[in-house]
C-alpha cells in the first residue's frame, strides 16, 4: 500500500508559527486557549453567584 | 410540520449532501478517503470535530436537561479544553510524525499487534453501540412527536448518511459536516430569539434570567466536593479531562478529523478553536433549555411532556388517574403563576421581605407541580413497565412544535436531522477505516492494491451503517439519552486512554503487560457499573469511570511489567 507523506514539499514546516495575527508560538495559542477556560469558569461561577 | 417545513427540511439535507458528494467527486484513493485530500483548512477541521461531537442528542435533550435540571450539566465539559490541549501538545505530533490512518496503528508500533487489535476492538465495541443510540435518539424523538413510522426514519435517516459516508469518504464527511454544523448555528440562534420574543410583554432576558435563577435553574459552578453528585467542577474538570481526552485523543471519529487537516498546524488550530467555543456552546444550549422553562412559567405546560406515551394511557383506570393529576397540576400552576406575578411585583418595588415571601411561597407550588409531573410518571410506570417516563428529552420538540412559525419548525428538525447525520458520519467513517486498516489489512490481506483497500473500506462503512440501524430499531433507553451516550463512552474510554498514556510515557512498559492490564481494568470498570445497585458505595458519578479505568491500566501496566522483567526499551520516535 502507498503511503505519501504528511507533508507536501510546499508545506510549511510542521513546528511553524501558528498563522493566526497575534500569536507568534504555540506556547502563546495554548496559553490563550487555557485562559479562555479560566475565563469561562469564573465568568460562569459570578453567573452562578448573581442567579442564585 | 406543513410543505414550507418539509420543503426546508429535505431541501437542506438532501442539498447539502449532493453538494459535498460533487465537491469530492474523483478524490478516491486510498489516502484521500481515509485522511482527506491533504488541504483541509484549520475552521473546517474545528467545525467537523464539533459536528462529530455535538450529536441529534445535544440538540434534542441537552435543552431538556436545562430545562430540568439547570445549567449544571455544562461543568461536565470542564475538561475538554485541558485535554484539547494536550492532544495539540503530546498525541498529534506522534500520529503525524507516523503518518497513521488511525490511532490504533500506533498502538501496533509501539508495543504489538495483539494490543493493536484490542485498542481498536473496544473502539469498535463502544463505538458500534454508541452509532445505534446516535441514530436511535432523534428517531425516536420526533417519530414519537411528528407521528412518523419509528422504523422508517431510522432507516431513512441512516441510509442517507451510509450512502454518502461510503461514497465520499473522510472528505465528503468533513465538508458535509461544515454545512450541517452552519444549519445547526443558525437554526439554534434562531430559536433562542424567537423564544426571546415569545415571553411576555415587559419580560426581558434579565427578567427571565432572574427568574430562572429563582428556581435554581442557574447554578453553573458546583464546588461541593460530594462525590454522588453527578455534575461538579472537581469531577467535571478531572473525570471531564479523562473522558475528552481519551475521546478526542484516542477515539478514531475523531482522529480521523483531526488528521486531514494539511499540516500539523491546521490539525492543531482545528483543536484549540474547539477548545475555545466548546464551552461556550454548551453553555447556550443548556441556558435555551432554562429559559424554555421560564416561558413554560407564563404559558402552561403539558404535565407529562410525552404526548404520545401520555395518549396510549388515556382510557380507563389509569387515564382517570392522569385526568386528575392534570387538574391539579392546572391549578398549581396557576397559583405558581400568581406566586411570580407577586414576587417580581415586590423585587420591582424593592421590597426585601415582601420578596423573600413571595418566592418561598413560588417555590413551595413548584415543589407541588414537580410532584405531580413525578406522580404522572408513576402512575405510567405502574401501568406499564416498560412505559417511557423520561420525558426531559421531548420538552424541546414540544416547544418548538406548539410555539414556533412554520419554516422555523422545518429549520429546527433540520437541524436536529443534519447533527444527527454529521455525528453518524463521522462514526461510520472511522469504524469503516478501522475495521479495514486494523484488521483487514493485518488479518486478512497484506498486499493488496489500495483500489481493493478503498472498496474494503467502503464495504465496512456499510457494514456498519447497518449494524446501527440494526441496533436503533431494536433499542430502548431508559436514560436520558444524552447521558446514555457519556456513560457508554465513559466505561470503554479510561482503559483506551489508558493503554495510549502508557504508550506515550512509560517506555519500559511492553505490549504483554498493558494488554492483560487494559483486560483486567476493563473488567473491574464493567464490576464497577453492574454493581452499583448491590453496592450502595460504588454508586458514585460515571464521570469517574475515566479516572478509575485509566490509573487501574496504566498502574497494573507497570506492576505487571515488574513482575515479567525488564524488555527493550521503546523507540524514541514512537513516545512522548
Amino acid at each position: 500500500m502507498s503511503r505519501p507523506s504528511a507533508e507536501s514539499p510546499t508545506a510549511p514546516p510542521e513546528n511553524g508559527e501558528p498563522g493566526p495575527p497575534a500569536f507568534r508560538t504555540w506556547r502563546g495559542v495554548y496559553g490563550f486557549v487555557l485562559g479562555c477556560f479560566v475565563l469561562q469558569v469564573a465568568l460562569l461561577a459570578v453567573f452562578t453567584w448573581m442567579y442564585s | 410540520m406543513n410543505t414550507l417545513d418539509y420543503i426546508v427540511l429535505l431541501g437542506s439535507l438532501l442539498g447539502i449532501a449532493a453538494f459535498s458528494l460533487w465537491r469530492t467527486r474523483g478524490h478516491h484513493d486510498l489516502n484521500a478517503y481515509l485522511k482527506g485530500s491533504g488541504r483541509t483548512h484549520w475552521l473546517t477541521i474545528g467545525l467537523s470535530v464539533m459536528a462529530t461531537q455535538a450529536s441529534a442528542i445535544t440538540f434534542l435533550s441537552t435543552p431538556g436537561q436545562g430545562f430540568q435540571d439547570g445549567l449544571g450539566f455544562v461543568q461536565n465539559y470542564f475538561g475538554a479544553p485541558l485535554a484539547l490541549i494536550f492532544v495539540a501538545v503530546v498525541f498529534l505530533p506522534i500520529y503525524r510524525r507516523l503518518n497513521v490512518y488511525t490511532a490504533y496503528e500506533y498502538l501496533g508500533r509501539r508495543f504489538d499487534q495483539k494490543t493493536r487489535l484490542l485498542g481498536a476492538a473496544l473502539f469498535l465495541v463502544q463505538r458500534g453501540l454508541g452509532a445505534g443510540i446516535t441514530i436511535y435518539a432523534p428517531a425516536i424523538v420526533l417519530s414519537t412527536v411528528m407521528g412518523w413510522r419509528l422504523d422508517v426514519t431510522i432507516i431513512a435517516s441512516g441510509l442517507l448518511v451510509v450512502v454518502y459516508t461510503a461514497t465520499g469518504g473522510c472528505e465528503a464527511v468533513n465538508l458535509t459536516q461544515k454545512y450541517q454544523i452552519g444549519v445547526i448555528f443558525a437554526g439554534m440562534l434562531t430559536a433562542f430569539f424567537v423564544l426571546l420574543a415569545k415571553l411576555p410583554a415587559g419580560v426581558g432576558l434579565g427578567d427571565a434570567l432572574t427568574l430562572a435563577g429563582g428556581f435554581h435553574k442557574l447554578t453553573a459552578v458546583d464546588f461541593s466536593l460530594s462525590p454522588d453528585r453527578r455534575y461538579t467542577f472537581w469531577s467535571g474538570t478531572l473525570g471531564g479531562f479523562f473522558l475528552a481526552l481519551s475521546y478526542f485523543g484516542t477515539d478514531q471519529s475523531q482522529v480521523q478529523r483531526y488528521l486531514a487537516g494539511g499540516s500539523l498546524r491546521e490539525s492543531r488550530l482545528g483543536l484549540m478553536f474547539n477548545g475555545v467555543f466548546k464551552i461556550p456552546m454548551q453553555f447556550f444550549i443548556l441556558l435555551l433549555g432554562a429559559l424554555i422553562f421560564v416561558f413554560y412559567q407564563f404559558e402552561r405546560p403539558p404535565v407529562f411532556f410525552n404526548p404520545a406515551e401520555r395518549q396510549a394511557h388515556a382510557t380507563g383506570e389509569t387515564g382517570a388517574k392522569l385526568r386528575a393529576i392534570d387538574s391539579a397540576f392546572a391549578t398549581a400552576w396557576g397559583q405558581k403563576r400568581a406566586g411570580i406575578d407577586a414576587w417580581l411585583a415586590a423585587r420591582q418595588r424593592g421590597d426585601p421581605a415582601a420578596t423573600a415571601a413571595a418566592r418561598a411561597e413560588m417555590l413551595a407550588v413548584h415543589e407541588r407541580t414537580e410532584a405531580l409531573r413525578v406522580e404522572t410518571r408513576n402512575v405510567l410506570a405502574a401501568a406499564d413497565p416498560h412505559a417511557k417516563t423520561n420525558d426531559t428529552d421531548y420538552v424541546f420538540i414540544t416547544f418548538i412544535l406548539d410555539h414556533l412559525p412554520h419554516g422555523v419548525i422545518g429549520l429546527l428538525v433540520t437541524v436536529f436531522f443534519a447533527a444527527a447525520l454529521s455525528s453518524k458520519a463521522g462514526e461510520l467513517n472511522a469504524l469503516g477505516s478501522t475495521t479495514a486498516v486494523d484488521f483487514y489489512r493485518h488479518i486478512v490481506r497484506r498486499d493488496a492494491s489500495d483500489a481493493r483497500y478503498v472498496a474494503v473500506s467502503k464495504w465496512c462503512t456499510v457494514f456498519w451503517g447497518l449494524v446501527a440501524i440494526g441496533f436503533a430499531l431494536f433499542a430502548n433507553l431508559a436514560e436520558n439519552l444524552i447521558q446514555a451516550v457519556n456513560i457508554l463512552g465513559s466505561i470503554f474510554y479510561g482503559v483506551v486512554l489508558g493503554l495510549f498514556l502508557v504508550a506515550f510515557f512509560l517506555k519500559k512498559v511492553g505490549g504483554t503487560a498493558v494488554f492483560w492490564a487494559a483486560l483486567a481494568a476493563q473488567a473491574l470498570i464493567f464490576a464497577l457499573y453492574f454493581l452499583r445497585h448491590v453496592l450502595p458505595v460504588l454508586d458514585f458519578s460515571y464521570l469517574w469511570y475515566n479516572f478509575i479505568g485509566c490509573a487501574a491500566c496504566v498502574g497494573l501496566s507497570l506492576l505487571l511489567q515488574f513482575v515479567l522483567g525488564s524488555r527493550s526499551p521503546a523507540r524514541a520516535a514512537d513516545t512522548a
